[in-house]
């Protein structure tokens, strides 16, 4: 039965997607039941601990860790001499995980040890003695690309790079089309500005953790908090020198990810240290190690010219973005390039990404990488233009909008995307027209996001009372085995409550890519309705068995297998249940696979509008109020997709008002906690609001678009726009703490 | 350095353990009692995931030793619910989506059921306040603010 990608997206058609029912692990969480990556135990576990340096860079000419061998309790200490060579690909990984000739950041793993209580473990770190170097250092992205900065490597720059600039330049992108001094000629008005984002950290609150085993038989265990344990698998497997099915992993609940939990950190560890010691190790990061040695984003420097006639018409656009990744090559400026003018279709764009390297941690994925930051330099500058012109910021930007079929700055054609709808919505919104009180501002501004697919398997079994079992293989990390189990049902024709989801081990499914690229509810939904179908098809063949008729004479309907045709009405229909307890006599179980490459996920574009008001004395920002308009495509459970607008919304609140990663002169992390990385509480801010737009993505069989990241691309330059509205003055550098609001009120004077 | 003997009551079930002289109660109840629910954000009292009630007030059980629970009564997210019975914030929170990830939520049930207790009929502002000790990182506060609300209106026409 081949999909249809047009069939069911009338939202009548809909009997169970759209609704909003109770999530399967619900009662698990508000119990305390749920089991998280720091919630497992085995028999003879030993406590992981992990050495980190305290320099920013430095050469590690020696490591003595016989001391803390000696220690009574200790069972294990593994260093760089413990794991061998790796391929190309995986090499940064590995230095990522364990420091190889030099300590690359403020917080880099050194050595670990593995004893019998965490106290022990404590007090043999102090025992290990590393001899170091220390070596000049760089934190900040635009003295990184000075001539004359501190390199952290002589070669680590490819053809890309012009020859002559630092060697902690390693990546140059470039994208656009047309030609952009012709546009900038012709236009009636150029503002050229430039921009900083300071790097902020995901904040999810639960600190990595795993549960290692690793016997002298070479099958290993591990029970890990990630967003892609087929991922993990591989890439301890490989840092480990074993087969790949020789590991078995299993995603514990998650406790937020946002891109940070798709990479590996003390994981690898963990399995060498149970490798060493023959027994299982529990390894959890405190949340100072979190901060000083998981995956931030990029700082960013970026310098933004745009070209606008008097009919609020872009003629023109030009970004230089400059992001730095901590110490490996591959921050995320090449999607900020990408993504910086995706919402106009514009005759005449180009964006150009530096890709730099500093003595900083190795950012990971941050919800939509890249993208907040770029969005903030263009939609501030877009902003300007608006107000010199005296021209409404919705109307330029519906003026300017990328509709079907606009060529997209990053190369391709779009399809059927949503942005205009959401501009729209925002347009005829009473908050648009509501009133604004002294210091009071308001900004408005898109935002847009690929969105991803990829490879997915599923697994649907038929059990013979009648319910279904759904194995999926992306970890859940909103919500998703709610919006799985709801496509089952409705697809299979049975009550939401007869599927129970389940997040498989890697032995159970095929490769699964990681819960990332908002692929999930797409992905996975695609595969399970897939999955579903198949099933169906054979639920249908027994049917057509039992009553002795062609097979191609049964149709599935409302849970039902009917004759059809000129079988119309001869047998009574027999529903799912009533097949399902006679497999055994008509060809054993029941089930249905997919094993797919998703492709076809529809772009995501959002508009935020957002009211703020700033103390003109202390250079506070409150947000008054607040509304995301986004396009899903299609929600399957809204619930969960307006809890992807708000949290987006406000990690955005918090990345432009208060969060930074703050190093010292001797390029130490000097917040590397919450109390002085402040994310948002619930008293800083007002209800989110949200309104759902609905423009179903044709590569979908339910219309489905990925929600999770697009919901923080816009929020940074909304709110910056909100801001210097209420300030009087632009504000060029996030967060907008109250210091620097205060010195730029101040200055403007 | 010798264990300290320490008789307590959790959930309302008397309870002993030996713990170390420097050992907080967040890791008693996780490490020595297996009561998982409690869970650690940070250990250092700024996010309130290990949030309990120790004689009914409401603390950090990162901040505070185990030893210091001699004789208390201490209170986690396993006897929120009665048996069966969830409590009316558990259903609530629930049924407004107010969980993402849901490794925040112990925290946020625990210190919102404390809230109740002295205020049952708290405005927006008190509750958001009242939780601004606990963080969720995936939802923006909105459900969760809306969910504590509604079961506070729920409770009070009961």
């Amino acid at each position: 039965m081949p999909l249809d990608h047009q069939a069911n997206q009338d939202e009548k058609d809909f009997r169970i997607v759209g609704q909003r029912p109770l999530r399967p692990d619900g009662i698990d969480k508000v119990t305390g039941r749920a089991r998280f990556g720091a919630d497992m135990t085995a028999p003879g576990m030993l406590i992981g601990r992990v050495l980190r340096s305290p320099h920013a860079h430095a050469r590690i000419r020696s490591i003595d860790t016989s001391k803390a061998l000696a220690l009574p309790g200790v069972k294990a200490v593994v260093t760089r001499d413990d794991f061998g060579e790796v391929s190309e690909d995986l090499h940064d990984v590995l230095v990522n995980c364990m420091a190889q000739d030099k300590a690359l950041y403020d917080g880099h793993a050194v050595a670990a040890v593995a004893a019998i209580s965490a106290s022990v473990a404590r007090k043999a770190l102090k025992l290990i003695e590393v001899d170091y170097e220390v070596l000049p250092h760089v934190t900040d992205v635009d003295e990184a690309m000075a001539a004359d900065a501190p390199a952290l490597y002589e070669n680590a720059a490819d053809e890309s790079v012009p020859a002559g600039m630092s060697k902690n330049v390693v990546r140059r992108y470039e994208f656009g089309h047309g030609d952009v001094e012709t546009g900038f000629a012709a236009a009636d008005a150029v503002f050229e500005k430039s921009f900083k984002t300071e790097a902020t950290h995901q904040g999810y609150i639960e600190p990595h953790a795993c549960l290692a085993t690793l016997g002298p038989d070479g099958q290993g265990d591990l029970w890990v908090c990630t967003q892609g344990h087929f991922a993990v698998r591989n890439v301890c497997a490989a840092l480990l020198g074993m087969e790949v099915s020789h590991l078995r992993v299993t995603s514990s609940e998650i406790g937020g990810g946002f891109g940070g939990k798709t990479t590996v950190f003390i994981e690898p560890v963990a399995l060498a240290l149970s490798r060493k010691a023959s027994r299982p190790v529990k390894m959890t990061m405190s949340r100072e190690e979190v901060f000083r040695a998981s995956g931030p984003t990029s700082s960013t420097s970026m310098d933004v010219k745009i070209g606008m006639n008097s009919d609020g018409r872009i003629t023109a656009a030009f970004a230089e973005l400059r992001y730095q990744g901590g110490a490996f090559v591959g921050s995320p400026v090449e999607f900020g390039a990408m993504s910086a003018f995706a919402p106009y279709d514009l005759e005449h764009a180009k964006t150009v990404g530096w890709d730099v390297v500093t003595n900083r941690p190795k950012q990971a994925a941050y919800r939509a990488p890249g993208a907040p930051m770029a969005a903030f330099a263009v939609e501030s500058v877009i902003d300007e233009l608006c107000k010199h012109f005296d021209l409404d910021p919705l109307e330029v930007r519906l003026k300017n909008a990328s509709t079907d079929g606009s060529q997209a700055s990053y190369g391709p054609k779009f399809g059927k995307i949503g942005l205009t709808a959401t501009l729209e919505a925002a347009k005829n919104h009473p908050h648009y027209s509501a009133p604004l009180g002294p210091n009071q501002g308001r900004g408005v501004a898109c935002g847009f996001w690929f969105n991803f697919g990829g490879q997915t398997c599923v697994s649907l079994n038929i059990q013979d009372d009648g319910t279904v079992g759904l194995s999926v293989g992306t970890p859940d990390i909103g919500g998703s085995r709610a919006s799985m189990g709801q496509m089952a049902a409705e697809e299979l024709g049975i009550p939401y409550e007869k599927v129970r989801t389940i997040v498989a081990d890697t032995a159970s499914l095929g490769y699964n890519d990681i819960s990332e690229g908002s692929r999930v509810t797409f992905s996975s939904g695609m595969a399970t309705i897939q999955a579903a179908r198949d099933a169906i098809q054979e639920l249908c063949s027994r049917a057509a068995q039992m009553w002795g008729i062609d097979e191609d004479a049964v149709v599935w309907e409302d849970g039902h297998a009917k004759p059809a045709g000129e079988n119309a009405g001869k047998f009574d229909p027999m529903s799912l249940a009533d097949i399902a307890a006679v497999a055994a006599n008509t060809g054993g179980p029941i089930a249905g696979h997919a094993e797919i490459n998703a492709d076809g996920a529809g772009q995501s574009f959002a508009t935020h509008m957002v009211d703020s008001e700033v103390d003109p004395e202390t250079g506070r920002v409150k947000i008054l109020r607040y509304t995301v308009f986004q396009d899903a495509g299609k929600a399957i459970h809204p619930s969960y997709v307006e809890g992807q607008f708000q949290g987006g919304a406000v990690q955005g609140i918090g990345w432009s008002l208060n969060e930074e990663y703050i190093y010292g002169e001797d390029g130490r992390l000097q917040n590397a906690g919450f109390l002085d990385y402040r994310i948002p509480v619930a008293s800083d801010l007002p209800m989110i609001d949200t309104v759902i737009v609905e423009v179903p993505n044709p590569g979908h069989p339910y219309g489905v678009r990925g929600v999770g990241e697009t919901s923080i691309v816009p929020p940074l330059a909304a709110i910056a726009n909100s801001v210097s509205a209420a300030a009087g003055v632009r504000l060029t550098h996030l967060p907008m703490s109250p210091p620097r609001v205060q010195k730029a009120i101040k200055d403007a004077k | 350095m010798s264990q300290i003997h320490v008789s307590t009551k959790i959930n309302g079930d008397a309870t002993e353990y030996l713990c170390e002289p420097d050992e907080t109660l967040l890791d008693v109840l996780r490490d020595r009692l297996g009561m998982t629910g409690t869970k650690e954000g940070c250990g250092t009292g700024d996010c309130g995931a290990c949030s309990v009630t120790l004689d009914g007030r409401l603390v950090c059980s990162c901040l505070v030793l185990g030893a210091e629970a001699e004789g208390c009564e201490v209170g986690t997210i396993e006897g929120v619910a009665e048996g069966e019975a969830l409590h009316p914030l558990q259903t609530k929170f629930l049924e407004h989506a107010a969980l993402q990830c849901g490794v925040c939520t112990p925290g946020f049930l625990v210190a919102a059921k404390s809230l109740l207790e002295r205020n049952s009929d708290p405005s927006e502002e008190e509750v958001r306040y009242w939780l601004a000790g606990n963080l969720c990182r995936c939802t923006g506060y909105d459900k969760i603010i809306r969910a504590v609300l509604d079961t506070a209106k729920e409770m009070r026409s009961a």
